[in-house]
């Protein structure tokens, strides 16, 4: 038991836990925004099994392609495979376990699903991690599209089929993600230049990347909210969400205009708060 | 100054507040009303996560005075055009002109004086607005006797205003770090009053 459990204090910073847990809350948000109340909680929890192994899976298997970077960087030295504390053997036969496991697991539970499931996986790590990001900082762009996968699973899951709704929901996540990864590759951008990872601002320059966190804040907001509209989320979630929306756009102008490291960093916080927050209301506003 | 965890825990329950009055605690209202409590608790929600994520430093950008006036305009806008249907279209024209004077007088370069003359006249108005009108109408029967604790929401966020205008204008009536330390309090004080005003009002 001693061993397990040290075993899994071990393995656990390899899922990125709290990026894992931003992404499954996508997925379940998908999922409730065609189906709430739940009324199928083995559903439900199925959902939540697979897209966890899934995502979980694939974030390891990034995490031992890319340890030769977490290396170099001083924000990823400490992590357990940069380290040497779990072997790169050890840590591609847990992704890959995890990886299987949660694919296997959704396309058991519905085919379009597992599809949708495995196509995250697959644009993740192979066309992102493995293909693109050392080549070119257009690679957010896929990484965009696979983080958008567990909501449109979710949806999928939930409707029985691919809609209008689920097609919003993801490119509401892929809007999002330059709010999300711009903002934290121009934080730690002597990181990712001793790294040699090509991102934006190495590329365009800040003051570029800036504008570009700013309109794909408004289309992600724009995009939420016509989901939210389109769920039928009553109106007072609605009025929520725009206040939220709002709040995201104010601090992606302030960063354009009076651009601050503080500001930055701000605005790569809020834009987290915000995507779970207006997952939870596209969930619960649905009722 | 920096943000402890009780200020976050504060701050937290003053968003989570605004965050139900806007989606619950207005949804019978009329248009005009429902979007000025929804831009008045919007700001409050907003300012919250900002002064969560930031810290107190985010206090010292000039852009504060402004957006500390939308609260207490839209606040008095929304009772005015509820439950004084005679003055709607005076308030709204005093709303919008006190909103351009604060903003113009903070934008252009301008005497100290004429600022703080717009500041006052517009921060007197809709304060006193906001703290008097729940507590009359109260006490003269025309609203239901909870609906006095919108005044009492209206007095504490005059005291914030007040707090923070003197700090920002040099001449603090508390020091800053008092100020600081009352502040997140003061905040969620004054959003339960307001949200247990208009619900029991």
């Amino acid at each position: 038991m001693k061993f397990v459990l040290s075993k899994i204090r071990l393995y656990w910073p390899l899922t990125k836990s709290l990026q894992t847990g931003l992404l499954l809350s996508t997925g379940l948000a998908g999922y409730m925004s065609a189906r709430c109340p739940v009324m199928h909680w083995y559903d439900f929890l199925g959902l939540g099994v697979s897209l966890f192994l899934a995502i979980a899976g694939s974030t390891v298997i990034n995490m031992w392609y890319d340890r030769d970077i977490d290396a170099k960087m001083a924000r990823t030295c400490a992590r357990p495979l940069a380290d040497g504390r779990v072997s790169p053997g050890e840590a591609l036969r847990l992704g890959l376990v995890l990886s299987v496991l949660g694919v296997g697991m959704a396309v058991a539970m519905g085919p379009l699903y597992g599809l949708i499931v495995f196509a995250g996986l697959f644009f993740d790590v192979l066309v992102y991690t493995i293909w693109l990001k050392r080549r070119t900082c257009w690679s957010i762009v896929w990484g965009g599209i696979s983080g958008g996968m567990p909501i449109l699973a979710g949806r999928v899951y939930g409707a029985g089929h691919l809609d209008g709704i689920g097609i919003l929901l993801t490119m509401a996540v892929l809007f999002w993600i330059p709010t999300h990864i711009l903002t934290f590759s121009m934080r730690y951008h002597a990181d990712y230049q001793a790294a040699r990872i090509p991102t934006f601002p190495s590329t365009y320059g800040f003051h570029a990347t800036r504008v570009i966190i700013a309109f794909s804040s408004i289309l992600a907001a724009l995009a939420i909210s016509a989901a939210g509209v389109g769920i039928g989320v009553q109106w007072g979630f609605v009025r929520l969400l725009a206040v939220l929306s709002f709040g995201l756009l104010l601090l992606a102008v302030a960063s354009v205009l009076r651009p601050t490291e503080r500001v930055n960093f701000g605005l790569f916080k809020y834009a987290s708060l915000y995507m779970l927050s207006a997952m939870i209301l596209l969930s619960v506003g649905a009722l | 100054m920096k943000i402890t965890i009780l200020d976050r825990i504060l701050l937290l329950a003053t968003g989570l507040l605004a965050a139900w009055q806007i989606v619950v605690g207005i949804d019978s209202l009329s248009t005009i009303p429902v979007f000025a409590y929804t831009i008045a608790f919007g700001v409050l929600l907003v300012a919250g996560w900002l002064l969560i994520i930031l810290g107190f430093d985010v206090l010292d950008s000039p852009i504060v005075v402004i957006v500390s006036t939308i609260i207490p305009l839209s606040l008095a806008l929304g009772l005015v055009w509820e439950r004084l249907s005679d003055y709607r279209i005076l308030y709204l024209v005093f709303v919008i002109l006190g909103f351009l004077a604060v903003v113009i007088t903070r934008a252009l370069p301008m005497k100290k004086m004429v600022q703080v003359i717009a500041l006052a006249i517009v921060h007197g108005v809709a304060g006193m607005t906001i703290y008097l009108l729940p507590i009359i109408w109260s006490l003269t029967g025309r609203a239901a006797p909870g609906f006095a604790l919108v005044g009492v929401g209206g007095a504490l966020i005059g005291i914030g205003g007040l707090l923070l205008s003197f700090l920002k204008a040099g001449k603090p009536l508390l020091s800053r770090v008092t100020i600081l330390k009352v502040l997140p309090g003061l905040l969620l004080l004054m959003t339960a009053a307001f949200v247990a005003g208009f619900r029991f009002g």
